[in-house]
């Protein structure tokens, strides 16, 4: 290339110097829209986490005989470690049961003079939508409605809770993604409407331009490399205002009150990354692209 | 130099551009295209530099059908070509220097080139005071000169001006066309449009007249001499209309 990159460097300083509002508008355009973003990323995982991990705690309980012997329950054990599809069986024994209970409701458990519940295993299917099938497995072995093992009193029967769950959990993933998705081209559009704006602005410096003989590129150049600065000057400010948020607002609530803390959200540094490259290829491309029409003469 | 050879362009409102008009300019030439708005001389300034295709008929420069020439390589065409438009057409963001160095810049020569180029032009057009003022601190004058200086500075061997006195006062419009008669003077074919008689008929050059986009007068005239200095050529600009001759 006969031009060096330090002259489309300057010229492209030269137009934002002189043409300052335009360039302004992208700039708090792009800024904003990307907090938009950045707050939005870890609000989609937060929810998404959330609900994966409710449908994590989906579970199978299954009840022993009241007089269910030691032996019986590591037969019981066994069988259910060998059905397919489950991941984990815990097992809880009637005095831990009764420690639990108790702690969760005193004054009712005080008045029991002995233990009335059994010993309990809890059934972890290796995915929340495995849980009916693990569920028919134990409660209705071989499609004969009988018991897998005959030391087994009773299973949970939560199929109605455990169908809702997963419906709502599957709305939340999906509802979010359609968000996310459509935050997404919300940006992409506005980040090209203000290009396209400012570049409308100085449509006739392409006309005299192109009269003067310059070639497509080299009129381009000067405007993709202007994209590129006002994007990472505005995910610089973007990131710069998210991080402060972060240690001011967010740390302290996450410190007192657990919700927020808990699902795992993208680190700050993937974070500001994300938003980097995003500001970046858009601002860049889309600079790029809005001249084309401007270039028709 | 520029040859049209039956040249038809249509508009899409249906109006006609030029039809079926042709002529010819030899090297050297400075001719003059009169007639009234809508006559077609912005057609035939836009057709020469690519900006509008023909709907009929073939344009040749230097012997070259312009209709072969591809889209990408319009503004390698387009630089040996000088425009000079009405509204001088200059860059609002750049000042009288950056304005001429930019057409230099465009064709990729090194900034030392431009150093010893530009001074030199602007000198030619009587700029060399005003080199870092920006086009809005410039009066009519001053900017049509800028943009004939940027027009000019490659040396291109033809320069197009579509009304380039248009927007500016007699006197001023004296200066330009004796700048653009110096310019023909180191062999530039010049083809001016105007609609100013009073000023073409002083001149004494080659005239075609279009009138609905055909070609109704070529005055070939030959009245003038070739050699005359661009202060006679000044001078009998400011002199009373003489009786128009007519061959």
């Amino acid at each position: 290339m006969k031009h060096s990159l330090g002259f489309f460097l300057r010229e492209s300083l030269r137009a934002m110097r002189r043409n300052a509002a335009p360039s302004f508008a992208a700039l708090a355009t792009v800024t904003v829209t990307l907090i938009v973003v950045g707050v939005f990323i870890p609000i989609v995982q937060a929810t998404t986490g959330a609900a994966n991990s409710a449908a994590g705690k989906v579970m199978v309980d299954v009840y022993m005989q009241r007089h269910a012997t030691h032996a019986e329950d590591a037969r019981v054990m066994g069988e259910l470690r060998r059905l397919p599809h489950v991941q984990r069986v815990v097992f809880e024994s009637k005095a831990q049961a009764l420690a639990q209970q108790r702690k969760q409701d005193p004054l009712a458990y005080e008045l029991l003079s002995g233990n009335p519940l059994p010993d309990t295993f809890h059934v972890y299917p290796t995915a929340p939508s495995a849980v009916l099938a693990v569920r028919a497995e134990i409660a209705d072995a071989g499609g004969q409605g009988q018991m897998l093992d005959p030391a087994i009193a009773s299973v949970s029967n939560h199929t109605q809770d455990t169908k809702r769950l997963l419906t709502v959990t599957r709305f939340v993933t999906i509802t979010a993604a359609l968000l996310a998705a459509l935050l997404i081209a919300a940006s992409v559009l506005l980040i090209g409407n203000t290009i396209r704006l400012s570049l409308y602005a100085r449509r006739r410096e392409v006309e005299v331009m192109k009269l003067v003989g310059a070639t497509d590129w080299f009129i381009r150049w000067p405007f993709v490399i202007e994209g590129v600065v006002v994007g990472a000057a505005a995910a610089v400010m973007a990131i710069v205002t998210l991080a402060v948020a972060k240690v001011v607002v967010l740390d302290p609530l996450a410190s007192n009150w657990g919700l927020i803390s808990a699902p795992r959200t993208i680190g700050i540094v993937p974070l500001m990354f994300v938003l980097l490259v995003a500001g970046v290829g858009v601002s860049a491309v889309g600079s790029g692209l809005s001249l084309r029409r401007f270039l028709r003469v | 130099m520029i040859e049209f050879r039956a040249v038809t362009k249509k508009y899409g409102t249906g109006a006609f551009g030029l039809d079926e008009a042709t002529f010819s300019v030899d090297r050297g030439d400075f001719v003059f295209m009169i007639g009234s708005t809508g006559s077609g001389k912005s057609t035939v300034m836009r057709l020469l530099i690519k900006e509008l295709e023909p709907t009929e008929g073939t344009i040749l420069v230097a012997g070259r059908d312009i209709s072969s020439i591809k889209r990408r390589q319009v503004p390698f065409y387009r630089r040996n070509i000088g425009v000079v438009f009405q509204d001088f057409k200059l860059l609002p963001n750049r000042t009288v220097y950056d304005n001429v160095a930019y057409a230099l810049q465009v064709t990729g020569h090194s900034r030392k080139e431009i150093r010893a180029k530009v001074p030199d032009i602007l000198r030619l057009t009587g700029l060399s005071t005003k080199l870092h003022n920006y086009p809005d601190q410039l009066s009519g004058g001053e900017q049509q000169r800028v943009s004939i200086a940027r027009a000019f500075v490659n040396h291109p061997p033809l320069l197009l001006a579509d009304e380039p006195t248009g927007n500016l006062d007699p006197e001023t419009s004296i200066d330009i066309m004796r700048l653009l008669y110096r310019i023909n003077r180191t062999g530039t074919t010049v083809l001016v449009a105007t609609h100013d008689h009073a000023m073409v008929d002083k001149m004494r050059r080659r005239v075609l007249e279009l009138s609905r986009g055909r070609v109704v007068r070529d005055e070939a005239t030959g009245l003038y001499t070739r050699d005359e200095s661009t202060r006679e050529f000044a001078q009998r600009l400011r002199s009373p209309a003489e009786a128009p001759q007519i061959l």
